[in-house]
């Protein structure tokens, strides 16, 4: 049984973040995959999982979200090798520290060597950034302003400002994080089904459904 | 720009209404935002000289406004001003201030322009419907709007404002309980996604059956009107409440707009005769004809406006048909089609419409709901049933348009 985690919804998912663990379950299924998706709500405990998935949120829950995972199993099982698809306010959580609230900085879970100030305006808008060859399509909305170090980035942007304009996101080991919501899973098919394959360690067969009509469309207006 | 004369605001309510007229005659646009634009241009503080002598009803919040707006207007009787083609920005409301001098004025307003209106206009009652996500790559985060709504709220210096709130929102009660001079409404709200975590602390709210509050010491506020069904008690009278529009966030938005005109010493029993007659507001809930098909149109822009607008939908498994947009006044980021709990219409076959109908037939598809991608117009089968078509913003308007009566 292949286990998905959505992460305080709650708190973390402010723009359709649910669909990442709706596509990923969906997809898996489709193969004749058993998976399930799980939810993780403010005072539950973080179980076992496959795939932990991180969304987007307003400043004070993301900032309660962070307290919560502090304290929580999630950091030791991340830094023991478990997977995580980060998006938007995700992204920043990973990282050493972010900005909430004004310039107040925040300490994240110091998972990932990145960190996030507040940017000199809102990054809002269509989102498109080259990732292996491939286009990743989705629709970012935040504040910050994120610096690697020592960490690659998941894609070079080619429209939009992802974390600084020219970068997008990053990518562990076992760690996916973008700029991009979307859903960006529901709207990137390829995307979902590389850190399906990747989360299973073993090659998945393809799957033909309406997304791929969905991600053309996009890639034809946002690369035009 | 100096200061706002008298004769310099006469001077721009003309213009207002002649560049209106020539938008309308010239039939660039509905002539109900350019000639507020030019009008404020030359006095800035025009809806203020507009307003004052006036009894001022402001009706904001993310969904119900027109709705709303309309039943008051009903409700109060008479000749009343509103901005009733739903334009509830400033531009907007100086283009209805100008058009009728009547003593009675309700205006829709735009849950971001909120604080400069009651600024503005000095209302006597403010009514403060939801507020839930909607347009976020526009208004950006729900939360934030609450805050300020707060601080105008906080700063408005009128203390014989009466701000109408409902009870069951905590955002909205997060942004009204500045106010000493509330009264709270208690009336069914289905959509608290957007405020599980407590505005105050951002810890969890819990709910008991009908009451919340969080361990902070944010609550749900004693209310004073409350809906039960069709059974609605304001300030203690009893009335009832038998719509002939449907669902029940239509008996939300009545109760609110009830209390309202009770606010201002309005009859209840003869304005709830006027807001039960009402049949359709700017065509929402209209049944129109188009191409040999019979269609009921129903307006929902965001999730929580489809969950409700859905839970009306008949459990006959019918054919229901869905058109989304995402132009300016929609929002660009479709995103929010996730958040709509579209695993509702399981069993029922839904035609995907719109310019985003592809990102709607893969929400749909992985809820895993029957779909067509309607890409030819003249290929959907004609049924002899009446359908229900869901339409966000733009979509609603381009089907009322297109349709007949």
């Amino acid at each position: 049984m292949t286990t998905i985690c959505i992460l305080y919804p709650d708190l973390l998912g402010t723009y359709g973040d649910g669909g990442n663990g709706l596509a990923a379950v969906e997809r898996a299924r489709r193969r004749g995959l058993e998976a399930e998706l799980v939810s993780v709500g403010l005072g539950d405990e973080v179980p076992d999982a496959s795939l932990y998935l991180l969304g987007g949120g307003e400043d004070g829950p993301q900032r309660l979200a962070t307290d919560l995972l502090r304290g929580s199993s999630f950091v030791s099982r991340v830094r023991d090798g478990a997977n995580v698809l980060a998006v938007c306010a995700g992204l920043q959580i990973l990282g050493m520290t972010f900005c909430v609230e004004g310039d107040d900085e925040f300490e994240g879970l110091g998972l990932v060597d990145v960190v996030t100030l507040r940017g000199e305006r809102r990054s809002v808008g269509e989102l498109a950034s080259r990732v292996d060859g491939q286009l990743l399509v989705g629709f970012e909305n935040h504040g910050g302003r994120t610096t690697l170090h020592g960490v690659d980035a998941l894609g070079t942007v080619i429209k939009g400002r992802g974390n600084d304009g020219t970068l997008d996101g990053y990518r562990t080991k076992n760690i996916w994080a973008t700029y991009a919501h979307g859903p960006v899973l529901a709207m990137n098919p390829w995307f979902c089904d590389e850190i399906l394959a990747a989360v299973l360690g073993a090659e998945l067969e393809p799957l033909t459904s309406v997304a791929d009509q969905l991600y053309q469309e996009r890639c034809r207006v946002l690369s035009a | 720009m100096g200061k706002s004369s008298p004769i310099r605001e006469q001077v721009a309510s003309v213009a207002v209404r002649t560049v209106n007229r020539l938008s309308r005659l010239s039939r660039r646009g509905s002539g109900t935002v350019v000639g507020g634009r030019v009008g404020m241009k030359i006095a800035p503080d025009l809806v203020s000289s507009l307003t004052s002598g006036r009894c001022v009803i402001l009706v904001s919040g993310t969904n119900g406004k027109t709705t709303t707006t309309s039943m008051i207007v009903a409700g109060w009787g008479g000749s009343v001003t509103t901005n009733e083609t739903g334009s509830n920005m400033p531009a907007g409301h100086v283009a209805a201030l100008v058009e009728s001098k009547n003593e009675h004025v309700v205006l829709e307003v735009d849950e971001g322009w909120l604080a400069g209106t009651l600024a503005s206009t000095r209302p006597s009652v403010v009514v403060l419907l939801n507020l839930s996500r909607d347009q976020l790559d526009r208004a950006n985060e729900v939360r934030h709007l609450a805050e300020r709504w707060r601080k105008a709220l906080e700063a408005h210096d009128d203390d014989k404002l009466v701000v109408v709130a409902n009870a069951n929102d905590p955002l909205v009660v997060y942004a009204a309980d500045v106010r000493a001079n509330t009264v709270w409404c208690d009336v069914p709200t289905s959509w608290l996604a957007d405020a599980l975590s407590c505005p105050q602390c951002t810890l969890a709210i819990s709910h008991v059956g009908s009451a919340w509050h969080c361990t902070c010491g944010f609550a749900k506020p004693v209310k004073v009107t409350s809906v039960l069904g069709e059974e609605l008690v304001i300030d203690g009278e009893a009335l009832k409440l038998d719509l002939l529009m449907p669902g029940e966030f239509n008996r939300s938005n009545a109760a609110m707009a009830l209390t309202a005109l009770h606010c201002v010493d309005v009859n209840l029993e003869e304005a709830i005769r006027r807001v039960n007659a009402i049949p359709s507001v700017v065509g929402r809930f209209s049944v129109r004809r188009w191409n040999g098909h019979v269609l009921r149109l129903l307006l929902a822009k965001n999730p929580s406006g489809f969950a409700a607008m859905m839970a009306t939908l008949p459990e006959d498994g019918s054919d229901v048909w869905v058109a989304i947009n995402a132009r300016v006044a929609d929002g660009h980021d479709p995103s929010w089609l996730y958040d709509v709990p579209f695993e509702m219409l399981r069993g029922h076959r839904v035609y995907c419409f719109g310019e985003r109908r592809l990102d709607l037939a893969t929400r749909l598809d992985y809820a895993r709901v029957e779909f067509t991608v309607v890409d030819n117009d003249s290929l959907v089968p004609t049924s002899k049933e009446t359908i229900s078509l869901l339409a966000n913003y733009t979509a609603f308007s381009d089907w009322l348009a297109r349709s007949e009566a």
